[in-house]
């Protein structure tokens, strides 16, 4: 088996559905085993034949190698049977055909927080949760400290957690999980709770535990992250494997089958807040350099060129055009007004539509909205807060600039210049002495 | 990428299979997760007496209102035989480890649904679940038992030889616990309205077994037939071993014994079989 870690060999995955919002009665069973006393032992089987809409596959026909020491990211929609093929990876249930090898402990992070209890203090849960990952008391005894240090929760180890704040849960519980170390971790869009501090802190954490020569099956809805953690790529869709290769492929051929904003968007429809004076309107916006994959993409670097149609329906004499951007959750960290570089407009009634360059304004990987406005004398004329979806992408060069270490959402290439002072480091001296 | 590889030679590989087959009993397993099983007990009674007022008193509470009430009902106005036991002495000593049983029954029925949230997530030796269910209960009862034993000295009944017997006895009942938590905690997870049936299983259980009576209540000829129920054997043998008197053990303990092994194997083949679908159907 040389090194590989993972081989699955035609997994398949059936559920039932439809009847299993309502819980099968033992009433039921009783009356149909009083007929037939063997069928009650056996477990649940469907009685209706092959192909009837009572049943799907999540997964079907799956096989896969993975090597040790591999980062395998698996990408799909929602619903392509991602989480599924965790779970049977990691024994928590059983395929319904065909088999997969694996050899090593497995860690699977498939939820944040698993086994947390409130009741309890955040030391009990640590060890509770450390237990049902996998952890023997002695292991969780002594990364105890270490533990708490990342999770920042020192002070508050012996309270309990119901009054831990969310993000003080989540830090703790994902603490645990990371320093399982396991020879195989399974993750599965843990990154999709926290902040972006918090997120970026996953993911460091995780590229420090694939650093060490464990294997690591990550999966999740951020390309960005996906791209820079991950060699090969493994794309599902509707439970059967789409592609299989290296992982900028394998997002590239995703974002591009999956992409869901349109080209350009129709800013006419979404309702206006009343205090807007309403004498212009926001009609579509365009991104004109949108890069290989993904309509509403970029890769790191790029400028960004939008096109923006609107109407003006009275004359106005100082107007002006405004772009912002924003993180996922609500910060602005980018603004940038018209006015700034072409002054103020005199506008008759009419269709426009403007073009803005924001040259290379080094957004990290990840995904961003913008916001778009139309301001005149009057005020405000229209307003969309966060109405577009902007994503940029990583690429070769945020890879090797290794940009994802950087937190900020925005990186700057200074200038750096180095100049030798002395000999010897003295203290006090500046270079005006 | 990898810096240095862990050396693959000596993992064992895991083999993911679909389920099949009746002999999926994997006791090494179950080895490996001892400790797990540990803090699962631990976090049970954690759970249970913080944030409470009563606390550890409640363990002691709910046998000795019990007690009082078949008393006084039982003992004093219906008048039942007690082999010369104090009333109190005769029931308590029953009530003890029935009370056990029927808490480590319902806990049992409802852990694999209540731990849903692990199950889904997690893989473990689902056995784990069932058994720490049963063990938490032992605390309770040792708490009970102290609380007996001071009774024993109040009414100045001396047991004898035969306690020495006792911890066979509590370890039938973890046993017969066990067991029948198994098939339960297997079927609640699958059939959900077998937790509602459990209740009132366990009110006509303790009918059929010698808690508010003596078992010598029962015609001899019969009596094979009462031991077919493993707590009838464990009741009565608690009450003797306690008390030093009432029925030693004899056939029906045979009878008894036999049901009791019949049950936890039974129940252990059933809840290692049903396992795999626990996860889909929680």
């Amino acid at each position: 088996m040389s090194d590989i870690v993972i081989r699955a060999e035609k997994l398949g995955k059936r559920y039932r559905i439809g009847e299993r919002e309502r819980y099968v009665a033992l009433r039921d069973v009783l009356a149909r085993a009083a007929s037939a006393p063997v069928r009650l032992f056996q477990a649940r089987k469907p009685a209706s034949p092959n192909g009837d809409p009572t049943h799907i596959w999540a997964l079907k026909d799956v096989s896969f190698e993975i090597r040790q020491g591999e980062v395998v990211g698996v990408v799909g929609r929602n619903g392509s049977g991602k989480t599924t093929l965790l779970k049977v990876l990691a024994r928590v249930t059983r395929p319904t055909e065909g088999r997969a090898q694996v050899r090593g402990r497995v860690g699977s992070l498939l939820e944040v927080g698993t086994g947390f209890h409130s009741e309890l203090t955040g030391r009990e849960n640590v060890f509770l949760s450390g237990a049902i990952l996998g952890m023997t008391k002695a292991e969780i005894r002594r990364k105890f400290d270490e533990m708490v240090a990342f999770a920042e929760v020192e002070k508050f180890i012996d309270t309990p957690l119901k009054h831990y704040s969310t993000g003080m849960q989540m830090r703790l519980a994902f603490s645990v999980a990371a320093h399982l170390e396991p020879e195989i971790l399974l993750v599965d869009e843990v990154l999709a709770v926290g902040d972006m501090q918090f997120q970026k802190k996953c993911l460091g954490k995780m590229r420090e535990v694939s650093s060490e020569g464990r294997t690591v099956i990550f999966v999740s809805h951020n390309m960005g992250a996906v791209i820079g953690l991950c060699e090969r790529g493994i794309m599902l869709n509707a439970g059967r494997i789409a592609h299989v290769g290296s992982v900028s492929e394998v997002v590239a051929k995703y974002l591009q089958l999956h992409a869901e904003q349109e080209e350009t968007v129709p800013l006419d429809a979404p309702p206006r807040a009343s205090w807007l004076k309403g004498g212009a309107r926001l009609v579509w916006a365009k991104l004109q350099n949108r890069g290989k994959v993904g309509r509403w993409s970029l890769p790191f670097g790029a400028s960004i060129e939008l096109s923006v149609g609107f109407e003006v329906l009275r004359q106005f004499d100082r107007f002006e055009m405004g772009v912002s951007i924003f993180t996922p959750l609500g910060f602005e960290i980018m603004s940038s007004l018209s006015f700034h570089d072409v002054g103020y407009l005199s506008l008759p009634p009419g269709q426009y539509a403007f073009e803005v360059e924001l040259p290379q304004p080094g957004l990290t990987p990840g995904s961003y909205n913008l916001s778009l406005g139309l301001k005149s004398e009057r005020g405000l004329e229209d307003l969309l807060p966060e109405i577009v979806n902007l994503e940029v992408a990583a690429s070769d060069e945020s890879a090797a600039l290794n940009v994802h270490h950087i937190l900020a959402a925005i990186v700057l290439k200074g200038r750096y210049q180095l100049q030798r002072l002395g000999a010897v480091p003295c203290r006090g001296r500046t270079p005006s002495d | 990428m990898a810096q240095a590889p862990i050396p693959l030679a000596n993992i064992p590989v895991i083999d993911i299979t679909p389920p099949r087959g009746w002999f999926n009993l994997n006791f090494r397993e179950l080895w490996q997760f001892r400790e797990l099983a540990y803090f699962f007990v631990w976090r049970d009674i954690k759970i249970r007496y913080k944030q409470t007022a009563i606390g550890a008193a409640w363990a002691v509470l709910q046998p000795l209102l019990t007690m009082l009430v078949f008393s006084l009902f039982f003992g004093r106005l219906a008048k039942m035989p007690s082999g010369g036991v104090p009333y109190p002495i005769f029931y308590f000593s029953a009530l003890l480890p029935w009370m056990y049983f029927s808490g480590a029954l319902q806990n049992a029925t409802n852990v694999v649904v209540g731990q849903q949230h692990v199950i889904t997530k997690v893989y473990f030796a689902r056995l784990v679940l069932p058994l720490s269910a049963v063990v938490s209960g032992l605390l309770d009862f040792a708490i009970g038992f102290v609380v007996f034993l001071g009774m024993m000295v109040f009414y100045g009944v001396h047991p004898g030889k035969a306690i020495l017997t006792f911890p066979a006895f509590l370890f039938l009942a973890f046993a017969t616990a066990l067991g029948a938590g198994l098939w339960l905690s297997a079927l609640n997870a699958i059939y959900r309205d077998v937790r509602y049936a459990v209740p009132f299983l366990i009110q006509f259980w303790m009918f059929a077994s010698p808690v508010a009576y003596p078992s010598s209540l029962v015609p001899e000829k019969w009596r094979w037939l009462y031991g077919l129920n493993p707590m009838a054997g464990v009741i009565e043998g608690f009450r003797w071993a306690l008390t030093g008197k009432g029925q030693p053990p004899s056939a029906m303990l045979a009878v008894s014994g036999g049901a009791l092994v019949l049950v936890l194997i039974g129940g252990m083949f059933f809840f290692s079989k049903m396992e795999d679908t626990f996860a889909d159907v929680v």
